[in-house]
C-alpha cells in the first residue's frame, strides 16, 4: 500500500512542478546553473566510462569470434549495436542515477532538513517549480551526454580492436556501417528523453519529501538511486517492447 | 492582529494541539512558551499555514485562513516574515543575496530599488561589513540577524520567529531579542515568537501563552508570569537554579 501512496505523491508533485511559475529571469539562471552542474559536470565521468566500456565490448566480441567463417567486421557491428541500443542510453542512465540522482536527492534533502524549503514556502514561492522544474529542463540536454557516450563508446571499441590486433581499421569501419537502421538511433533517443525525465523527477521526489536529519539524507540518496534505477530498467523494458518488437 | 479559535491538530491518532484560542496584537511581541514537545512549533506552523489545523479557525485581520484559496494564501504569505530556528539561510547565496531574494522573487522592483532597500535593512540589523560573505562564513548571531533582515525586507505585517535565540550566548540572545522587539514597534508588526528561553520571556514578553501537552494552560504578560499561581507555568519558569534563587531573594522574601 505504501508504494501506491508514493506513486500518488509523485504525480501530485509533478502537477505542482508545472503549477505557478517562477519569474523567467530567475528561472533562466537556475536552468543554466543546473545545466552546468548536471550536464556539463557529468561529461567527464560519462566520457571515461563510455570509452573503456566500448573497448571492452569490442574485445569481448573479438574473443568470442572463434569461427574463422565469421567476418571480422562483426566486431564493429556488435560494438555499434551494443553501444547505441543499450550501453549508452540505459547503462549510462543507471550510472547517472548514482551521480546526478544522488546529488539531486541530497541537495534537496539538505534544503529540507535545514528548513530552507520551508523558508521558500513561507515566502509564497511555488517550491516545486522553483526547485524541480529547472532540473527537468536542464536534463532535456541529457541526449547530448548520450550522443557523446555513443561516439566515445564506438571510438573506444575501435581503438581497442585495432591496438589489440583483433581486426583491421577497414574491418571495424565496415562493421559499424553495415545493416545500419536509423530507427535504432531514434529508439535510443526516445529512451533517453524518458530516462532524463525520470532522472530529474524521481530523485527530486525522494529529496523533497525527506523526513528526519542528516542520516536520513544519506539513506534517501541510496533509496533514490535504487528506485531511479528500477524505474529506468522497467521503462527500458516497456519502451523496447513497444518500439522494437 | 491574528486570532485563533479552538485550534486542534492531530497527526494520525496523536493529538498534538487541543482546543487553543487566543489572539496576538499588532505592534506587540507575543510569545508562545512551553517545554520541548508541548506543541509550540506545530501551533506556529498551523498559523503559518504550513500545517492545516484539524479543527478550529485562524484569522488574519478577520480573514479566515481556512477559507483562503491557494492564491489568497500566497498573497498572505508575502505579508509574513519568518525567522527559523536554524536561520534557514540559502547556503549558495551571500548575505546580501539572501536578503534581496524575496524582493527579486516576488516584486517587480528594479535592481537599484532592491539594492537600496536591502542596504537599508542591512544597516538596520547592523550587518554592513558582512554583506558579501556566505552564511558559512558568519557567526550564529549574525546568521540570525541576516534571517531577521530577510524576514523584514518586504515590510511584512506579521513576523514569526521559531526559537530565535537558540544556540546563542546570553548576550547575543538578548541583542537578538531586543532587535526583534525594536523592529516590531518600528514597523508595527504582529510578532509571534516561539521560545523556551526565560531571558526572552523577561525581556520582550508583552503577551505570553503557555502550552503544556498541546493545551493552552496560561496567558498573561512578562510581569504576571513570575507571580502566577499556575503550577505548570511555575514549574517551567522556576526550573533553573538561577530563577529559583531570584524568586527567593526578590519575589518571596
Amino acid at each position: 500500500m505504501e508504494i501506491l501512496y508514493h506513486i500518488g505523491g509523485y504525480f501530485i508533485m509533478l502537477r505542482k512542478v508545472f503549477g505557478k511559475f517562477t519569474k523567467w529571469n530567475i528561472l533562466k539562471n537556475l536552468i543554466l546553473r543546473e545545466i552546468d552542474v548536471l550536464i556539463i559536470g557529468s561529461l567527464g565521468i560519462v566520457s571515461f566510462i563510455s570509452f573503456f566500456v566500448g573497448g571492452v565490448v569490442s574485445i569481448q566480441t573479438a574473443l568470442n569470434l572463434e569461427n574463422p567463417l565469421l567476418p571480422k567486421n562483426l566486431i564493429g557491428f556488435t560494438t555499434r549495436q551494443s553501444v547505441i541500443l543499450e550501453f549508452a542510453p540505459t547503462f549510462i542512465s543507471v550510472i547517472m542515477a548514482g551521480k546526478v540522482g544522488s546529488f539531486i536527492t541530497s541537495s534537496l534533502g539538505t534544503m529540507k532538513v535545514t528548513e530552507q524549503i520551508d523558508a521558500l514556502e513561507v515566502m509564497g514561492i511555488n517550491t516545486f517549480n522553483y526547485l524541480i522544474f529547472p532540473k527537468i529542463i536542464a536534463l532535456l540536454f541529457y541526449p547530448f551526454i548520450i550522443t557523446v557516450s555513443m561516439f566515445l563508446g564506438i571510438i573506444g571499441g575501435y581503438v581497442a580492436s585495432i591496438y589489440g590486433g583483433f581486426c583491421t581499421s577497414a574491418d571495424f569501419i565496415e562493421g559499424i556501417q553495415i545493416d545500419f537502421t536509423p530507427f535504432h538511433v531514434s529508439y535510443a533517443f526516445i529512451k533517453t528523453f524518458l530516462f532524463a525525465f525520470i532522472l530529474a523527477s524521481v530523485p527530486s521526489y525522494h529529496g523533497y519529501f525527506l523526513k528526519g536529519g542528516a542520516l536520513e539524507v544519506g539513506k534517501a540518496s541510496t533509496t533514490s538511486f535504487v528506485w531511479t534505477s528500477v524505474v529506468i530498467i522497467i521503462t527500458n523494458y516497456i519502451v523496447t517492447q513497444l518500439l522494437l518488437t | 492582529m491574528i486570532r485563533i479559535e479552538n485550534i486542534s491538530k492531530y497527526f494520525n491518532e496523536t493529538k498534538v494541539l487541543e482546543d487553543i484560542s487566543t489572539h496576538f496584537e499588532r505592534g506587540k511581541t507575543n510569545l508562545i512558551i512551553g517545554q520541548s514537545g508541548s506543541g509550540k512549533t506545530v501551533l506556529l506552523k498551523c498559523i503559518l499555514g504550513l500545517f492545516d489545523a484539524s479543527k478550529g479557525e485562524i484569522f488574519f485581520e478577520n480573514q479566515s485562513l481556512n477559507k483562503m484559496n491557494s492564491k489568497q494564501r500566497s498573497v498572505l504569505r508575502q505579508e509574513i516574515g519568518m525567522v527559523f530556528q536554524g536561520s534557514a539561510l540559502f547556503d549558495s547565496m551571500t548575505v546580501e543575496e539572501n536578503i534581496m531574494f524575496p524582493m527579486k522573487m516576488l516584486t517587480k522592483k528594479s535592481t537599484d530599488e532592491i539594492k537600496m532597500r536591502s542596504n537599508e535593512v542591512i544597516k538596520r540589523v547592523n550587518l554592513i561589513n558582512s554583506n558579501k560573505k556566505f552564511p558559512s562564513e558568519i557567526s550564529g548571531g549574525m546568521k540570525k540577524r541576516v534571517a531577521i533582515a530577510r524576514a523584514i525586507v518586504m515590510n511584512p505585517k506579521y513576523l514569526f520567529c521559531d526559537e530565535p535565540n537558540s544556540g546563542l550566548d546570553p548576550k547575543t540572545a538578548i541583542l537578538i531579542d531586543n532587535l526583534i522587539q525594536e523592529i516590531t514597534k518600528e514597523y508595527k508588526i504582529t510578532t509571534l515568537i516561539n521560545t523556551h528561553d526565560m531571558n526572552s520571556v523577561m525581556e520582550i514578553g508583552e503577551k505570553i501563552i503557555f502550552l503544556e501537552n498541546g493545551k493552552k494552560v496560561w496567558e498573561g504578560t512578562n510581569k504576571e508570569v513570575f507571580k502566577t499561581e499556575n503550577k505548570g507555568v511555575e514549574n517551567f519558569v522556576y526550573s533553573s537554579e538561577l530563577f529559583k534563587k531570584v524568586r527567593k531573594v526578590y519575589l518571596k522574601p
